[in-house]
């Protein structure tokens, strides 16, 4: 039980901080907003899953990727592509020069399927690559870059360039990847419409199930051994490096792992929005995901879910009546965070939230008030005796 | 890749995309030599660097369009105050972002990536709100039009070599100014140990303030260089930043001499390139190499020997 509590959840703290998150998502947003608003609280909550993953890169790890995206990208559109391949059966691409290829291939003049796509037409292959393709290409680049100790700035640069290069060949490559459309028309996931209210209900509810697996697990990294040695290594590498730590090792893992995460969060992009496009692999999405993790909370993983939240509910809400203001608020929100709250929101809750806690005081006081009485019997008893 | 050309054709093609090539090199370097001095001397990432070029681009503009209605006598002449007038424009609104945001995080070099990038957000759209957001160019002096022909096949825009000249102008007064002149020292004394820089009497946080002012000036000029080649547009700045960025990491990022290098060898990988290849893969090829080479050399062609 002391496990459960104190390592999965995070102590008292962060296992009130966890069940609130799933009320909300579990409860509040699917009995007060409609479906349309629903689908989209889904995508914000899909773009949740690369902001824990920078809690534990960059705010414990201190290594700061400018490339999430790469990964985002990579778990998207390979969610896509199996559900493109499933798209175009021959039956539904009859009015294709080539039956049964997507149809940005036959527009591009393609007469075959490409061998990379070959495998996407098998499920089991598809999940399987989604959480391996990403991890391993995590793994080339942390390998190469963290045994030369290449770090802080440099791996932030060169991680964006990756996200520079992904983009502009996705892009380019218009007749294997749909180019700057993406690939768009996913309708049916074997079989199974995923368009209608049922599914899209299920896929939000699959997602927010995702969303709370992953905080647990990540917290479970963090409360273990692993956790205390990554914000050794942010805080002194090398004094961990002296102690005899291999200090590359545990940077490789972490980055792999938060690849992973950001792929599935990619996935779940793709199945609740229908379609995957370069403009969620490249810079600007890249760098938006690491401010929200910097608005909730380099350090709080629960954080920065509302982070995320947050801004794109003010992006949505802005762009829709003043799209002009957005990028002056958005801006001055970077900066304001950096300057004068580093620890987001996460961190006013720690500074001011006792203020709000303190005026609920009297629901845990009624808690106690029963706890206390079988105390006062037996002390009743005593007295009689 | 050869075929259907003959030698004389690809010698040619060679001669004309390499001077396409000198002109990508002449903003890239120009960009980079400002970056490499906020980067390299200070540890700053600016991300807004581009954001500064673009406003010496705007300013190159908005010069062109009032010499244009009320001294067209003037026209031939004005391209010249123009790059000075750039020059200060971006200068004073670095100094500006110095005192007021970059000084307060000195500390956290990966916290400037960031309240910089917020910076540009606001810069693009202050562009997009003053200027629009159709692309602009300023009407260029007759003298940099047209083309110079050495042979029948080989065709060099002066624009080109206008803004190459620039670029080896303002290459050599950066030189002078940061290895001979007594503002240098203090630059580089307090990049290699700031603690004792401030201890024999150097005001490091003015030396810090006017490094970022004249690597903003740099990008600056390189704006209205940059007019001289193509048009300007609120988000012009962010297509460069990623190569700048890149130059000056391959160059080795206290190392002028390896910006230069460096500089030159992406433009001219990527233009030459692109002549068989279709631009976007010339890029990637191009980005991919280079990511490949740092990752055996990460500290980039020239490593400069900074005690951290």
């Amino acid at each position: 039980m002391s496990f459960v509590y104190n390592k999965l959840m995070g102590g008292k703290e962060g296992l009130t901080g966890f069940i609130l998150l799933a009320l909300l998502v579990l409860v509040v947003f699917p009995l007060c907003l409609d479906l349309f608003r629903l689908n989209l609280v889904g995508k914000y909550l899909t773009y949740a899953f690369p902001a824990i993953s920078l809690v534990l890169l960059w705010g414990y790890g201190g290594i700061l990727s400018l490339g999430q995206g790469i990964f985002f990208g990579l778990g998207g559109y390979g969610m896509a592509m199996f559900l493109k391949l499933e798209a175009s059966s021959p039956e539904n691409t009859a009015i294709q020069s080539t039956p049964g290829i997507p149809d940005f291939m036959d527009w591009n003049q393609l007469t075959e399927l490409p061998w990379f796509w070959e495998p996407f037409g098998s499920f089991a292959f598809t999940i399987a690559a989604i959480l391996i393709i990403p991890a391993a290409f995590a793994y080339i680049i942390g390998a190469a870059m963290f045994k030369r100790r290449v770090g802080g700035v440099y791996f932030a640069i060169i991680t964006q360039v990756i996200a520079v290069i992904l983009t502009i060949l996705i892009v380019g490559q218009q007749g294997y990847t749909g180019g700057i459309n993406g690939i768009t028309d996913l309708r049916t996931l074997n079989g199974w419409d995923m368009t209608s209210d049922y599914a899209k209900y299920l896929f939000y509810l699959i997602n927010c199930a995702l969303l709370l697996g992953v905080i647990v697990l990540s917290r479970f990294i963090l409360t273990s051994k692993f956790g205390s040695l990554l914000l050794a290594i942010r805080d002194k590498e090398d004094r961990v490096r002296f102690s005899g730590y291999d200090v590359s090792n545990f940077k490789i893992f972490v980055f792999c792992f938060a690849a992973l995460i950001s792929a599935i969060g990619g996935a779940m992009f793709t199945l609740q929005v229908g379609f995957m496009s370069p403009s969620f692999v490249g810079i600007v999405p890249s760098i938006e995901m690491v401010i929200f993790a910097a608005v909730g909370g380099r350090m709080s993983l629960i954080g920065v879910v509302y982070g995320t939240l947050l801004i794109n509910f003010g992006k949505t809400a802005f762009s829709e009546s003043f799209p002009e203001l957005w990028l002056f608020l958005m801006g001055g929100l970077f900066i304001s965070v950096v300057m004068f709250f580093p620890n987001g929101l996460a961190g006013l809750w720690q500074d001011y939230g006792h203020h709000i806690t303190d005026r609920f005081k009297f629901i845990t006081r009624l808690f106690k008030r029963k706890e206390s009485l079988p105390l006062d019997d037996t002390a009743k008893s005593e007295l009689a005796n | 890749m050869l075929g259907g050309y003959t030698y004389g054709e690809l010698g040619s093609i060679l001669a004309m995309q390499g001077f396409a090539g000198f002109s990508l090199f002449s903003v890239l370097l120009l960009m980079a030599l400002g970056l490499a001095i906020i980067f390299g001397q200070m540890g700053v990432i600016n991300m807004a660097h581009g954001e500064f070029m673009a406003a010496g681009a705007y300013t190159t503009y908005l010069i062109s369009t009032i010499t244009e209605q009320y001294f067209p006598a003037f026209m031939p002449y004005y391209f010249v105050f123009a790059i000075v007038i750039a020059f200060f424009v971006a200068g004073a609104l670095g100094y500006l972002a110095e005192y007021a945001l970059i000084r307060h995080l000195y500390k956290r070099p990966l916290d400037t990536l960031l309240a910089t990038w917020g910076l540009s957000l606001i810069m693009q759209q202050s562009y997009r709100s003053i200027f629009g957001a159709r692309e602009v160019s300023p009407t260029l002096p007759d003298w940099l039009m047209g083309s110079y022909q050495p042979t029948e096949m080989i065709d060099i825009p002066i624009n080109g070599m206008f803004v190459l000249a620039l670029t080896a102008f303002v290459t050599f007064a950066v030189f002078y100014l940061m290895y001979k002149s007594n503002w240098g020292l203090r630059v580089r004394a307090t990049t290699q140990n700031r603690i004792m820089s401030g201890a024999v009497g150097i005001n490091t946080k003015k030396v810090d303030r006017y490094t970022f002012a004249l690597g903003c000036g740099i990008a600056g000029i390189a704006g209205a260089a940059f007019t001289t080649i193509a048009s300007t547009g609120p988000t012009t700045g962010t297509l460069y930043i990623v190569d700048t960025f890149m130059v000056v990491v391959f160059g080795g990022a206290a190392s002028l001499l390896g910006t230069i290098a460096s500089a030159f060898s992406i433009a001219q990988a990527q233009s030459i390139l692109e002549f068989f290849i279709s631009g976007s893969m010339a890029k990637v090829y191009t980005l991919f190499a280079l990511v490949l080479i740092l990752m055996f050399k990460p500290e980039g062609l020239f490593a400069n020997k900074v005690r951290r």
